[in-house]
C-alpha cells in the first residue's frame, strides 16, 4: 500500500501532467484538475479496488468511478495513466484530433477507465446510483464513487438523484463535492450562491462527510470513513474542501485559470514548482 | 386483404406492458424503470411479478435516464417507461450524453405518443420525438402499428445490443398483425401488395393507410401498403423496391413533416431515385384537446387524407 508521502509525490508529478497537457493544446480546465489531484490520487493508489489492467465496462467485482464535472478530464486521464490503464505517452494526444483522450471523457474512443460520457453537467450522479444499483443486484459488494463539481449543483438533475439515492437506500454509493466555491464567470456565491450544503444533503437524507481535500492524509482517513459507512443504509456525501489551482501559486484562488491554459512562461513557472517524481511523459 | 377482416381493438401499450412482463420471464437482466405512469404505460404486471427488478423514479425523467444508462454497466438490460413527451424531448441532452454517445443499452419505450393522446391536449401530444431520436447517432427507432406488433418488438429490442426508441400510444386499436410475429428490427413488411403507388406508412397510420388501401382499389387504383416499424434505420432496399415498381410514393405518420418517417423517405429518393412523395403529417402545428379520431381528421391524418395524397402523388407521376 502506497505511503502518504508516496501518494504526495505522485499527486506532484500529476500536477505537472495536468498543466503540461493543458499547455501542450492551449486549451483545457488546469484550475479544477489541480485541485482535486489529491483526491484522484488518493482514490486510484489507495482507496479502490480496481483492475486497472484488464479494463471491463461492467467492472464486476470491481469498485468503480464516475466524474461528473467532465471537464477536470486532464487530471483523470494523467491518474489513469499514471496507475495503468494506458500508456503514459497517450497524454501527449490530449485534445488532439483522431485522440481517445477527448476534451472531456467518453466511452466512444474506448479509452479504459472511462465507463461514461460526461461534460454536459449534472448527469453524474444519476448513471453512479444506476450502476450502484446494478451491483446490488448482482450480489457485488463493491463501491461506486463519483466525484461532482460545485457549481454543478445549480444543475436540477443532482437534486433529483440526491433524492432518489436516499429514498431508496443507496448505500454502496459514495459521492464527493469538489468544493472549491469557483465556476466559470465568478465564485459560486456571485453566480448562484449555493447555500449551506451540509444542511441541504443532510436535509436530502443523506450522511455528509467533511474533507480537506488538499490533505492527503485527512482524505484518506475521510474516505475510509465513508467507506464504513457503507451497506448501513444511507448514501454518504464527502463535501471536500479544494483550493482550486492547489500547486501552482499563480493559479491557487481564482477562478480565472478554470479554463484557461498556461503560456510558455507560465508553464515552466508552473513546472519549477512541482516536483517531477516519476518521469514526465 | 387478409388483414382488414381483423375486429379485435387494443392499444399498442399494453403490448408493451405484455412484451416486458414475457421479458422478465425470460431474461433475468431485464429490469424496468418508470416515472410515475406505471398504470398508463402498462408496466403493473412487471412490477407485481418482479419488484426487485422494477425500480419507480417519481416524476424526475432525467434521473431515470441517467440511471438506465447506469445499469448498463453490470449488465443489465433497462426500460424506462413514461410518456412520448418526457421520454425525449424533456431529457434530451441526458440521452444524447450518457446513453447515445455513451452506448448504452437502455430500451426507451414510450407510451401517449402523438396526437391520438387525445383530450390532455399539445403539451403532452408529442410530435416531434421521431425526429429528436433519429437524428441522434447509433440510435435504433421504432413507431409500431398494433398490440400484436408492439409486444413482438418490445421483446426484440432486448436481444438487440444498443440505445432503443420505442413509441407507442394510447388508444384501442384494431389489432390486425399477426399474434406471434417474429420482429425483425429495419425489415419493412409489405401488408398489401400493388403496382400504381407504395404507401409507406408507420404507428397508428398503417391501419388507417389499409383502410385508405381498400377504398382507393373502388377508383381502380392498386396502392401498396408497406409497414415501416422501424424508423431507423430505413430499410431502404424494401423502399427503393416499392417505388422503382409503383414510381410514386405517400407517407403517413402522426408526426410533423419535419423530421419524421417522410422526411428519412424524401431523403432516400431524392439521393437514389427521385419519384413524387406525398406526406401525410402534421404540417409544423401543435395539436389540441380533443378525441384522437376528432384530432386525426382535423390535422389531416386520416384515411380521405391518405386517399387524396395517394391520387395527388400518382398525378405527380410523369
Amino acid at each position: 500500500m502506497a505511503t502518504i508521502k508516496e501518494l504526495e509525490q505522485i499527486a506532484s508529478q500529476v500536477r505537472r501532467d495536468i498543466v503540461r497537457q493543458v499547455h501542450a493544446v492551449n486549451s483545457g480546465h488546469p484550475g479544477g484538475s489541480l485541485g482535486c489531484a489529491d483526491f484522484f490520487v488518493a482514490l486510484y493508489f489507495r482507496i479502490l479496488n480496481h483492475k486497472p489492467q484488464g479494463f471491463t465496462m461492467d467492472g464486476n467485482g470491481e469498485d468503480l468511478f464516475f466524474l461528473s464535472n467532465g471537464h477536470i478530464s486532464p487530471v483523470w486521464y494523467s491518474v489513469l495513466a499514471r496507475s495503468g490503464y494506458f500508456p503514459v505517452a497517450e497524454l501527449k494526444t490530449f485534445r488532439k484530433l483522431n485522440s481517445r483522450l477527448q476534451g472531456h471523457p467518453t466511452t466512444h474512443e474506448g479509452l479504459p477507465g472511462v465507463r461514461m460520457a460526461s461534460g454536459s453537467l449534472g448527469q453524474g450522479m444519476s448513471v453512479a446510483i444506476g450502476a450502484a444499483l446494478s451491483k446490488k443486484l448482482n450480489g457485488d459488494k463493491s463501491i461506486v464513487y463519483s466525484l461532482h463539481g460545485d457549481g454543478e449543483l445549480q444543475e436540477g438533475q443532482v437534486w433529483e438523484a440526491a433524492m432518489y439515492a436516499a429514498a431508496n437506500k443507496v448505500d454502496n454509493l459514495i459521492s464527493t463535492i469538489d468544493v472549491n466555491g469557483q465556476q466559470i464567470d465568478g465564485s459560486t456565491d456571485e453566480v448562484l450562491s449555493l447555500g449551506n450544503l451540509r444542511a441541504k444533503w443532510e436535509a436530502f437524507g443523506w450522511d455528509v462527510l467533511d474533507a480537506n481535500g488538499n490533505n492527503m492524509e485527512e482524505l484518506i482517513t475521510i474516505i475510509d470513513l465513508a467507506k464504513m459507512n457503507a451497506g448501513k443504509g444511507k448514501p454518504t456525501m464527502i463535501l471536500m474542501k479544494t483550493e482550486m489551482g492547489m500547486g501552482v501559486d499563480f493559479m491557487m484562488g481564482s477562478h480565472k485559470w478554470h479554463g484557461v491554459a498556461p503560456n510558455d512562461e507560465q508553464l515552466a513557472n508552473a513546472l519549477s514548482q512541482l516536483q517531477e517524481t516519476l518521469g514526465d511523459y | 386483404m387478409e388483414y382488414l377482416s381483423a375486429t379485435e381493438k387494443n392499444d399498442t401499450r399494453s403490448g408493451f406492458g405484455a412484451g416486458l412482463l414475457e421479458l422478465g420471464k425470460i431474461n433475468p437482466n431485464v429490469i424496468a424503470l418508470c416515472a410515475d405512469l406505471t398504470g398508463s404505460l402498462k408496466m403493473d404486471a412487471f412490477e407485481k411479478e418482479f419488484p426487485e427488478r422494477f425500480f419507480q423514479t417519481g416524476i424526475a425523467e432525467a434521473n431515470m435516464m441517467g440511471i438506465a444508462a447506469g445499469m448498463t454497466i453490470g449488465g443489465k438490460i433497462p426500460f424506462t417507461g413514461t410518456f412520448a413527451n418526457f421520454s425525449t424531448g424533456r431529457v434530451y441532452d441526458q440521452i444524447r450524453q450518457s446513453i447515445a454517445y455513451s452506448g448504452k443499452n437502455v430500451k426507451i419505450c414510450a407510451s401517449h405518443a402523438g396526437l391520438t393522446l387525445g383530450e390532455d391536449g399539445a403539451t403532452h401530444q408529442i410530435l416531434e420525438d421521431l425526429g429528436l431520436m433519429k437524428m441522434l447517432p447509433g440510435m435504433v427507432v421504432i413507431n409500431t402499428c398494433d398490440y400484436n406488433q408492439t409486444k413482438a418488438a418490445t421483446m426484440a429490442i432486448a436481444d438487440y445490443q444498443g440505445p432503443v426508441y420505442l413509441r407507442f400510444g394510447r388508444p384501442k386499436v384494431v389489432n390486425f398483425t399477426p399474434k406471434d410475429q417474429k420482429f425483425e428490427i429495419g425489415k419493412a413488411i409489405v401488408l398489401k401488395q400493388g403496382k400504381d403507388v407504395s404507401i409507406f406508412a408507420t404507428g397508428h397510420l398503417v391501419w388507417k393507410s389499409l383502410l385508405a388501401a381498400e377504398a382507393l382499389k373502388a377508383d381502380g387504383i392498386d396502392a401498396e401498403v408497406i409497414n415501416i416499424h422501424t424508423i431507423k434505420p430505413l430499410d431502404e432496399t424494401a423502399v427503393l423496391a416499392s417505388v422503382s415498381k409503383t414510381g410514386c410514393a405517400v407517407s403517413a405518420e402522426e408526426h410533423q413533416m419535419n423530421g419524421g418517417l417522410g422526411d428519412s423517405i424524401a431523403q432516400l429518393l431524392c439521393r437514389n431515385l427521385p419519384k413524387p412523395l406525398e406526406m401525410v403529417a402534421v404540417n409544423d402545428s401543435f395539436g389540441e384537446s380533443g378525441t384522437p379520431e376528432e384530432l386525426l381528421t382535423k390535422y389531416g391524418l386520416d384515411v380521405p387524407d391518405i386517399i387524396k395524397a395517394a391520387k395527388a402523388s400518382i398525378k405527380r407521376r410523369v
